[in-house]
């Protein structure tokens, strides 16, 4: 077998090292260097120094941007991140915001998953396939029909009126209940998944042994299920917090305007503001923020393995 | 036997029903005759007819297909190269490098990914536009297809390749004829998700585009910021209708090729 295969390099060393070097080559040219070009703007212009420079970032001014990088490395940007509380606010916000539906997502999405994997294993695929199928449909559109059923006069306050459950009809959009709801409309299927993988593979005898010792139902769930189904909960609150934090849509139209997510402050500083050095310093502290993030929940992961 | 209690069928129905109902009701209120969401009207298509004659918003949605057409595909070429060089080649040299760009961009913000391309734009003097659109979606395609191929390269049975070169076929050959038919169903649904992701995209896009190069959602966002209009309802449930169709066709498409398992009549 190692003959074939060693014969096969030799010979088509040529095509090999095309595999490798198309989409290396791409990634480098597409992916990389344009995030260290993030890197260089965050650290190279000062817009509190140089406010000309904000309004009209030209193509020349762009030139002259990196040829005048060598010249003013400079943290400046950073410290004026750490200066403006609008800034911090809105890490913090991102943050709690992530945290919390991430929470709410294990809540929901626990006893989904748990259900699925009762059902005879035909009526498994059927559901799993009903949990992806949204996924595919835009997320753009899926915030939209909330827009749709949360307005002023839409169909959740005609139910609640018509139920007599509140007399005045309250206003859900730009507020943050309706950016949690967004959330965890969306995200619902990456934590559903997971832990629907997780709790698939679960040994029935384990649960079988906990009853015949006389455990109560409850306790089997609490002392068996849950702690086998920690991997599940890692990955899908890794699956859905790392994007949440990052998440520009679903509080751009769902949510308020005074306080804004971390991925709404970049999207002003680069479009209304124009400061671009200043966009690029907050979106270098956020891949460092979710690069700890991550880091966090695989030691979390490691641990959890070497229990088992 | 597992035992199925009502609370577990509580659990599903009421999850199902989340995940539903919203798409449900836009796609009845895309059809309400009247323009107030508060009022229905009855049933109507003049949303429908209204888009027909809406000529910037049907060009943004022919740019948008042309857009997702280019960029899946070649998404789809460079992601299977990338996945065919990380289970295929061993080591070499920057694979570390090499996978820790294939698994970035999955967890990278859209945010971020759109603002490092436009910069890179900015950096080397390129309009943005149409193509740059292109380039950008492929890049962030791309590491999904590598993925997707890449477990189906991990499960492929090796001895059918071994079989084939061992009768003397030659390693292109092998490729063609035996590799690429196994991992066929892997790369179409690939190329499909690619597809989706791109249709899909609001933000990178509108950090990558330029004039003439509106793309649908970025339309649809701009239209629907200040609030609903009965118009993207319609736009929304025709979107929706044709990734249902195109979902339920790919299914069936890999269940043909594929079959793991027996062909299911779900």
């Amino acid at each position: 077998m190692f003959k074939s295969l060693m014969k096969s390099k030799k010979n088509h060393s040529f095509w090999q090292s095309l595999v490798i070097r198309l989409p290396f080559g791409w990634l480098l040219a597409f992916f990389l260097v344009p995030f260290l070009i993030v890197l260089k703007i965050s650290l190279s212009q000062t817009a509190i120094a140089q406010p000309p420079y904000a309004p009209t970032f030209d193509l020349a001014a762009g030139w002259r941007g990196v040829q005048t990088f060598f010249a003013g490395l400079s943290l400046d940007n950073y410290r004026f991140l750490g200066t403006d509380p609008l800034y911090i606010l809105s890490y913090m916000k991102s943050l709690q915001i992530a945290a919390f539906s991430t929470l709410l997502l294990l809540i929901i999405g626990y006893p989904i998953a748990y259900a699925i994997t009762r059902l005879p294993r035909r009526a498994q695929a059927i559901l799993v396939v009903l949990v992806i199928l949204p996924f595919w449909t835009s997320f753009l559109i899926r915030i939209y029909a909330w827009m749709n059923i949360l307005q002023h006069d839409g169909p959740l306050n005609q139910l609640l009126l018509a139920l007599h459950i509140v007399r005045e009809p309250p206003s859900w959009l730009s507020t943050d209940t309706a950016v949690y709801i967004g959330i965890v409309y969306s995200y619902l299927p990456f934590m559903v998944l997971p832990l629907y993988a997780t709790l698939e593979k679960l040994d029935e005898q384990l649960l079988e042994a906990a009853a015949d010792l006389g455990c109560p139902r409850w306790k089997r769930f609490w002392l068996v299920t849950l702690p086998l189904s920690a991997p599940g909960v890692v990955a899908g609150a890794l699956l859905c917090f790392i994007p949440i934090v990052g998440e520009f849509v679903i509080p751009d139209l769902l949510g308020g305007s005074r306080t804004s997510m971390i991925g709404q402050t970049i999207w002003m500083e680069f479009f209304a503001n124009k400061d671009w050095p200043t966009a690029a310093a907050v979106a270098v502290v956020l891949v460092c923020l979710l690069v700890t993030a991550i880091v966090i929940f695989q030691n979390h992961a490691m641990r959890g393995s070497e229990r088992d | 036997m597992r035992k199925f209690s009502p609370l577990n069928l509580a659990a599903i129905i009421l999850g199902v029903g989340f995940l539903y109902l919203p798409i449900a009701i836009l796609v009845i209120y895309s059809f309400n005759a009247s323009r107030l969401v508060a009022v229905w009207g009855g049933w109507s298509i003049q949303w429908y007819a209204e888009l027909a004659a809406d000529a910037p918003l049907l060009d943004s949605a022919f740019i948008s297909l042309r857009v997702a057409l280019i960029s899946a595909t070649a998404a789809t070429l460079l992601g299977t190269l990338a996945a065919l060089a990380l289970v295929r080649f061993g080591r070499f040299r920057g694979k570390l490098l090499f996978a820790a760009m294939i698994y970035a961009p999955l967890v990278m913000p859209e945010v971020i990914t759109g603002l490092s391309m436009l910069l890179l734009f900015v950096a080397v003097a390129i309009d943005r536009g149409f193509w740059t659109v292109i380039i950008a979606h492929t890049t962030m395609a791309m590491c999904f297809v590598a993925v997707i191929v890449q477990s189906r390269l991990i499960d492929f049975d090796m001895s059918l390749e071994e079989a084939a070169m061992d009768l003397g076929a030659s390693p292109a050959r092998t490729f063609l004829a035996v590799t690429l038919p196994l991992i066929l169903p892997a790369i179409v649904a690939a190329w499909m998700l690619a597809f989706a992701l791109s249709l899909d995209d609001l933000v990178i896009a509108s950090f990558t585009t330029g004039p003439g190069a509106t793309t649908l959602p970025i339309r649809i966002y701009s239209e629907v910021r200040l609030g609903v209009k009965p118009e993207m309802n319609a736009v929304c449930s025709i979107m929706v209708g044709v990734v249902g169709i195109a979902v339920i066709a790919a299914s069936l498409l890999t269940k043909v090729g594929g079959a793991r398992g027996t062909p299911a009549q779900a």
